[in-house]
C-alpha cells in the first residue's frame, strides 16, 4: 500500500500527554472531539493544519508514557497515515497496530519539516520525494504483521474468536 | 544456560521452557483497567460482541484516576464502567478505595502471576515477583474476555544495587537515578530485574516504588525476586497461601548487568520535563516551588506518609505553598488515622485528599496555573501532566517533598533541622 504526504516534524520523547493531555480526560469516550486536540501541547498549530494523508515525524522514544490507546487513535483519527520515529515507547508501538495505525522506525533526521514522502507499507520503503532520498524501514514483527492484516486485534480476534499468534 | 526471572514466571506459566526473544500466548492471572482506560476497553468488547470476563474474579475494574469525578462526561464514563461489572460479575473497585496498582499489590499480586493493565504503572506488582505488564485499552479488553495475551518474552537488564542506602536516601532515589542512567527508553522491551543485598534488604513499601518505574527506563516489567520479604508482605495482607518463592537462575542471561553502590547515592530529583532529566538535590537547592503533591501510586503509601509526617511535625507548611497529600489506599488512609500521620499533617497545613490518584494525571485536585512549579513524590513530569502546559513538576521522595514543603523551595532532606529519618 502507497501512502504519500507532508511530514510533520516533532523532537524527541514525544510523550503521551502531549499528543492526548490529561486535562481532557473528559474527552475519552468523544474521540473525534479530543482528535481536535491531537498533539496540542508540542504543536498548538497541528491540529487545525494537517492534512489528511499526512504523516507525523517524530525523533526517539516516541509515545512514551502512559497506556492511553486513545493516543495512537487520535492521531489516526486526525487524518495522519503514519507515524515515522528513530524509536517508540512500546506500548504506543503496540497500541498503535491494535488500533491500524502504521508505526515505521527509520533515521527521521533525513525528513525535515514539510517534506513530502512516499511510503510503500508492504516493503518498509520510504521516499522523501524533496530530498530525493531513500529511506528503509526494518519490516514489523509477524505477530503485527498478522494483527494489521485482520485489521487490528478486536477484529482479529472477532474475526477467529480467540488469539491466534504464537 | 540458566531462566532470568521474567523467563522462568512465563515459563511455569505457559508449561514449557521459554527464552527471550520468543512470542508466546500466556495465560492472564489478573487484568484491571482504570477510568481512563476502562470505557474504551468495555466499548471494544461491546463492539465484537464478547462483553464478557474469562476470570471475573480477579478482573477489577478501577476508578480511581478521576475520583470523585469533576465533570459530567467522567461521571458517565463510570456510570459504563459500574454497568459493565455489575453484568459480567467483574469487580468494581469504586471512588476512594484508592489507586488500581497499590490495591493490586494489597489484594491480588503474587509471585509467578500473570498481569495485564490498562495502565502503563501496572509494572509496580514485578516487585512481588509477578510478571506485570501495562498494555492499551484493546489488549486488556482481550485478555479479560479471553483469559489471556500475546507477549514477546523480554531479553533483561540486572540491576545489581549493594551497600546501605545512606540515611535521607530512598528506594524512590535509587530509582530516580538509574532512570537517569538508563535514559527513558534505555530498557524500551526489556525486563529490569533488581537484585544485590540493598534490594533483599528493602522492605515491600520501597520496593513497590522500584518497580512503578521501571516503566520510566521504557521497560516492560520491573522484577524483583520473591523472599521472606515478599512472604511477610503477603501474610500481613491476608493472603499468606499466595506466596512461593521465585528467583532467577544464578546462571541465567542478561543482557547487560548494571552495578549501584547504594552508599553513594544522594537524594536525587527529575527536573523538567523528562524523568530522566536527573540532579542530586544539592544542584537544585533553592528553586521555588508552588505546591507540593505528595501520594501517588508511587510513593502514596503508610511508610511515606510516615516520613512526611516525622518531618512536617510541629512545623507548618511555608506561605504560599499548596501541599497536597493524597493517600494511595482505603487503607493506607485508615492506619495513617489511627496512627496520626493525618492529624499532623493537617495541623502542619497540608490538605488531605481522598484516596485515589489525586492530581497525578492533571485531571483535578491541584491543577497548576502558568509557570508554576509543583513539586510531586509521583513517577511523571511531563510537560502539561498536572493539567497546564505552562507549569512544570519537579519529582522527588517523599522526603524531598516535605523539607521542601516547609521552605517554598527545593530542599535537601538531610539539612532539615530535628529531621528523624524514619528508617
Ligand atoms: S497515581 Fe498517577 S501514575 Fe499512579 S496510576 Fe494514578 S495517575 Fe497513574
Amino acid at each position: 500500500m502507497q501512502l504519500t504526504g507532508n511530514a510533520w516534524k516533532f523532537g524527541d520523547n514525544i510523550s503521551t500527554d502531549h499528543i492526548a493531555p490529561g486535562r481532557l480526560f473528559h474527552l475519552r469516550s468523544n474521540l473525534p472531539e479530543l482528535a481536535k486536540h491531537v498533539l496540542e501541547d508540542a504543536d498548538p498549530e497541528f491540529a487545525a493544519r494537517v492534512a489528511p494523508g499526512d504523516f507525523v515525524v517524530g525523533g526517539t522514544n516516541f509515545g512514551l508514557g502512559s497506556s492511553r490507546e486513545h493516543a495512537p487513535t487520535i492521531i489516526k483519527l486526525a487524518g495522519v497515515s503514519a507515524v515515522l520515529a528513530k524509536s517508540f515507547a512500546r506500548i504506543f508501538f503496540r497500541n498503535a497496530i491494535n488500533v491500524g495505525l502504521p508505526v515505521l522506525i527509520c533515521d527521521t533526521d533525513q525528513i525535515a519539516a514539510g517534506d513530502r514522502l512516499q511510503i510503500d507499507l508492504g516493503t518498509g520503503t520510504i521516499h522523501n520525494l524533496t530530498q530525493g532520498r531513500i529511506l528503509q524501514a526494518p519490516p514489523l514483527p509477524d505477530v503485527m504483521i498478522r494483527l494489521l492484516a485482520d485489521g487490528g486485534l478486536a477484529a482479529h480476534v472477532a474475526k477467529h474468536g480467540d488469539l491466534v499468534v504464537e | 544456560m540458566g531462566l532470568t526471572l521474567a523467563e522462568k514466571i512465563l515459563s511455569q506459566r505457559v508449561g514449557r521452557e521459554v527464552r527471550a526473544g520468543q512470542i508466546i500466548v500466556c495465560d492472564v492471572d489478573v487484568a484491571l483497567t482504570q477510568d481512563g482506560t476502562g470505557p474504551l476497553a468495555v466499548r471494544q468488547l461491546e463492539k465484537i460482541g464478547m462483553e464478557k470476563a474469562a476470570r471475573p474474579e480477579s478482573t477489577i475494574l478501577f476508578i480511581d484516576h478521576a475520583a470523585p469525578s469533576p465533570r459530567k462526561e467522567l461521571s458517565n464514563d463510570h456510570m459504563l464502567l459500574r454497568s459493565f461489572a455489575e453484568k459480567t460479575g467483574c469487580r468494581l473497585s469504586d471512588v476512594g478505595e484508592g489507586v488500581c496498582h497499590q490495591i493490586v499489590a494489597e489484594d491480588y499480586a503474587a509471585p509467578g502471576k500473570v498481569i495485564i493493565g490498562a495502565d502503563s504503572h501496572t509494572c509496580m506488582a514485578g516487585a512481588l515477583a509477578a510478571f506485570a505488564t501495562g498494555m492499551g485499552s484493546t489488549d486488556v479488553a482481550m485478555g479479560m474476555a479471553l483469559g489471556k495475551t500475546w507477549f514477546r518474552v523480554p531479553e533483561t537488564i540486572r540491576i545489581e544495587v549493594n551497600g546501605e542506602l545512606p540515611v535521607g536516601v530512598y528506594a524512590k532515589d535509587l530509582i530516580l537515578h538509574l532512570v537517569g542512567l538508563l535514559g527513558a527508553d534505555g530498557a524500551t522491551y526489556k525486563a529490569l530485574e533488581f537484585a544485590g543485598e540493598t534490594i533483599a534488604a528493602m522492605p515491600m513499601w520501597e520496593r513497590l516504588t522500584l518497580a512503578n518505574m521501571a516503566v520510566e527506563a521504557g521497560a516492560k516489567v520491573g522484577l524483583i525476586a520473591s523472599d521472606a520479604v515478599t512472604q511477610e508482605y503477603l501474610t500481613a495482607q491476608g493472603r499468606p497461601e499466595d506466596y512461593k518463592p521465585l528467583a532467577a537462575d544464578s546462571d541465567a542471561n542478561y543482557e547487560r548487568v548494571i552495578i549501584i553502590d547504594a552508599a553513594k547515592l544522594e537524594p536525587t530529583l527529575a527536573a523538567p520535563h523528562t524523568v530522566d532529566n536527573t540532579y542530586p538535590v544539592t544542584e537544585l537547592v533553592g528553586t521555588a516551588i508552588d505546591q507540593v503533591f505528595i501520594g501517588s501510586c508511587t510513593n502514596g503509601r503508610l511508610e511515606d506518609l510516615a516520613i512526611v509526617a516525622s518531618i512536617m511535625s510541629g512545623k507548618h507548611v511555608a506561605a504560599k505553598v499548596r501541599c497536597i497529600v493524597v493517600p494511595a489506599s482505603r487503607k493506607v488512609f485508615l492506619e495513617a488515622l489511627r496512627l496520626d500521620y493525618i492529624e499532623t499533617l493537617v495541623e502542619a497545613g497540608a490538605i488531605v485528599l481522598a484516596p485515589g490518584c489525586g492530581p497525578c494525571v492533571g485531571v483535578h485536585e491541584g491543577i497548576l496555573g502558568d509557570g508554576e512549579v509543583s513539586l510531586n513524590t509521583s513517577n511523571r513530569n511531563f510537560q502539561g501532566r498536572l493539567g497546564n502546559p505552562q507549569g512544570s513538576i519537579y519529582l522527588g521522595s517523599p522526603a524531598v517533598a516535605a523539607a521542601s514543603a516547609l521552605t517554598g523551595v527545593i530542599t535537601d532532606p538531610r539539612e532539615v533541622l530535628g529531621y528523624a529519618a524514619y528508617r
